[in-house]
């Protein structure tokens, strides 16, 4: 059973694909990286995953997980850092699925928030607010949200952009961490180094599928060029799409 | 002298008791409303859903006279109405939500402003406009007291969800359905609150003791708890001192009750402990870490 199925997926905004008759699977447990120039369609493949966009055609299946086995990390751009909001308590929103609208934070889930966020070393930061925290430590409060959701799939979207290294050799043992437990998790990078060394999957994306398989069979300077030279503009004028998807079956 | 002022009038008159029961209770539901509608930066549609209430109460007026209920409804309607359209538009078009809800509150407004002028008695609408806290009769102060109640219980009911969905949107969108109906809640409460305030303070000010009060408390704290106390505390306190000052000096008091919390407002943007003026020009020196 797959964690992932990927059906002849095409997903977009206003009828223009983004990511255009996109076949495949994820294995569960599978660790595997999306790489691909600006605007490949990274961020719209996950969104598609996470079920926040839908398919303009095709269809995710997620292999009998919930939405809610799922946790999901954003571009943090996405958050309101000047809500007045501590990072204990941004952390504890990690325990939604457990505590949901009106369940009590008790002794064990206090513990296992303080645990979370002394996981991803940030001791003593309990009661900051998260607007006084800067960009590596934010994106470290965000890991240990993540850490607390205990999700069987794990979507990270650019997850050590802008950030130093010391933070993201912490964070990407942590990914790697998630990986040794069984997890599958998926991640929008630019490192092709860090690609290279640590993933053993990787997905080429450039709208569509350029390739997708180990990483050192697929992560070759062609299919990169051929990324590379991928158009950005949506065509305007352009018609619909008549393939059908099902000549590239994976 | 300080008994004559400050507690002789609620003792002696019993408008004045009323009155004063009737801004407590506006404080401490619109108040967090006051505070979630700043964080969420929706003062000024706070200010525009005020404007569409008007026309609704003018309907109600309208068809049934200078009647509480009437009017109440209609306000009532109104606001949910353009409330409920607004979100709805922003949330299934990528409009934002002010411009969707400038497009509706302009409507309203404009077919409210049509409807009143086929009657054209604009003398009572002064009552709708600028509201009348000392002329509270029980009906009025039950229903205002009632509609406090509602505010902070449903108020506690979506606490969890409005929170997220302020600070992390996309969050709360992959882990729960909760995040819309919150929304949409909440903008219920706005209008609530709103009709509530246009009894005491009349359309055009009673978004002042929703925004004021939690503009004060942002500057006194950087916790979310401790803001919506002090914005309680805030808008208690000016509601009792405009009560007193109105009083004292004939000024009437809904506009006495906004100036007090707008002098409170100053001093916290003066001397606030959280980003106040003079807290940034002289900080004291800088820490050791």
């Amino acid at each position: 059973m797959a964690a992932l199925h990927f059906h002849n997926v095409t997903l977009g905004y206003d009828r223009h694909p983004a990511v255009h008759h996109l076949n495949g699977e994820v294995v569960p447990g599978a660790l595997v990286a999306v790489i691909g120039p600006n605007g490949a369609g990274k961020s719209t493949l996950l969104r598609g995953i996470v079920g926040i966009l839908k398919p303009l055609d095709g269809s995710i299946h997620l292999g009998g997980l919930d939405s809610r086995d799922i946790a999901y990390l954003p571009q943090s751009a996405e958050i309101d850092r000047s809500f007045p909001i501590s990072v204990f308590d941004f952390v504890g929103t990690g325990l939604w699925r457990g505590t949901g609208l009106f369940g009590g934070i008790g002794k064990a889930a206090r513990e296992k928030i303080l645990r979370a966020i002394a996981a991803v070393g940030l001791n003593g930061f309990e009661n900051r607010p998260i607007g006084t925290l800067s960009g590596g430590q934010m994106q470290r409060v965000l890991f240990a949200r993540v850490l607390l959701q205990d999700a069987r799939l794990i979507v990270l979207d650019e997850p050590f952009n802008a950030i130093d290294s010391k933070t993201t050799v912490d964070l990407l043992a942590l990914v790697k961490h998630w990986h040794g437990e069984g997890r599958t998790v998926l991640a929008a990078l630019h490192d092709m180094e860090m690609v290279r060394t640590h993933f053993s999957e990787t997905l080429v994306l450039a709208r569509g599928p350029v390739a997708w398989g180990p990483t050192a069979e697929v992560l070759t300077p062609e299919n990169l060029m051929v990324a590379m030279r991928m158009c950005e503009a949506f065509d305007d004028s352009a018609t619909a799409c008549a393939e059908d998807g099902r000549s590239q079956a994976a | 002298m300080i008994h004559d002022v400050l507690i002789g009038p609620f003792t002696e008159f019993e408008f004045m008791r009323r009155a004063l029961a009737a801004v407590v209770a506006l404080s401490l539901a619109g108040a967090p409303i006051g505070v979630f509608l700043m964080l969420r930066r929706m003062s000024l549609v706070g200010d525009a859903m005020a404007h569409a209430i008007l026309p609704g109460a003018a309907v109600g007026f309208l068809l049934s006279g200078l009647n509480l209920f009437a009017m109440t409804a209609g306000g009532l309607i109104a606001g949910f109405a353009v409330a409920i359209l607004a979100g709805v538009v922003a949330r299934s078009t990528g409009l934002k939500e002010d411009a969707s809800l400038a497009t509706f509150y302009l409507a309203s407004l404009a077919l409210g402003v049509t409807i009143v002028s086929l009657k054209g008695t604009n003398i009572d609408l002064l009552h709708v406009l600028f509201g009348n806290i000392l002329a509270m009769d029980d009906q009025t102060l039950l229903m205002v007291a009632f509609n406090a109640t509602i505010t902070l219980v449903v108020l506690a009911v979506i606490y969890r969800p409005l929170v997220i969905e302020s600070v992390d949107p996309l969050f709360l969108r992959t882990v729960s359905r909760a995040g819309g109906p919150a929304h949409l809640a909440f903008l219920a409460l706005v209008v609530i609150n709103l009709v509530n305030g246009f009894q005491a303070l009349g359309t055009l000010l009673a978004v002042g003791l929703m925004i004021l009060p939690a503009g004060i408390a942002r500057f006194w704290s950087r916790d979310l708890t401790a803001m919506i106390c002090i914005a309680v505390i805030a808008a208690a306190v000016s509601g009792y001192a405009g009560l007193a000052l109105s009083f004292q000096t004939r000024v009437p008091s809904g506009p006495a009750i906004i100036l007090v919390a707008t002098v409170f407002y100053v001093v916290s943007v003066l001397f606030g402990r959280v980003g106040g003026v003079v807290r940034q020009m002289f900080p004291g020196r800088h820490l050791e870490a």
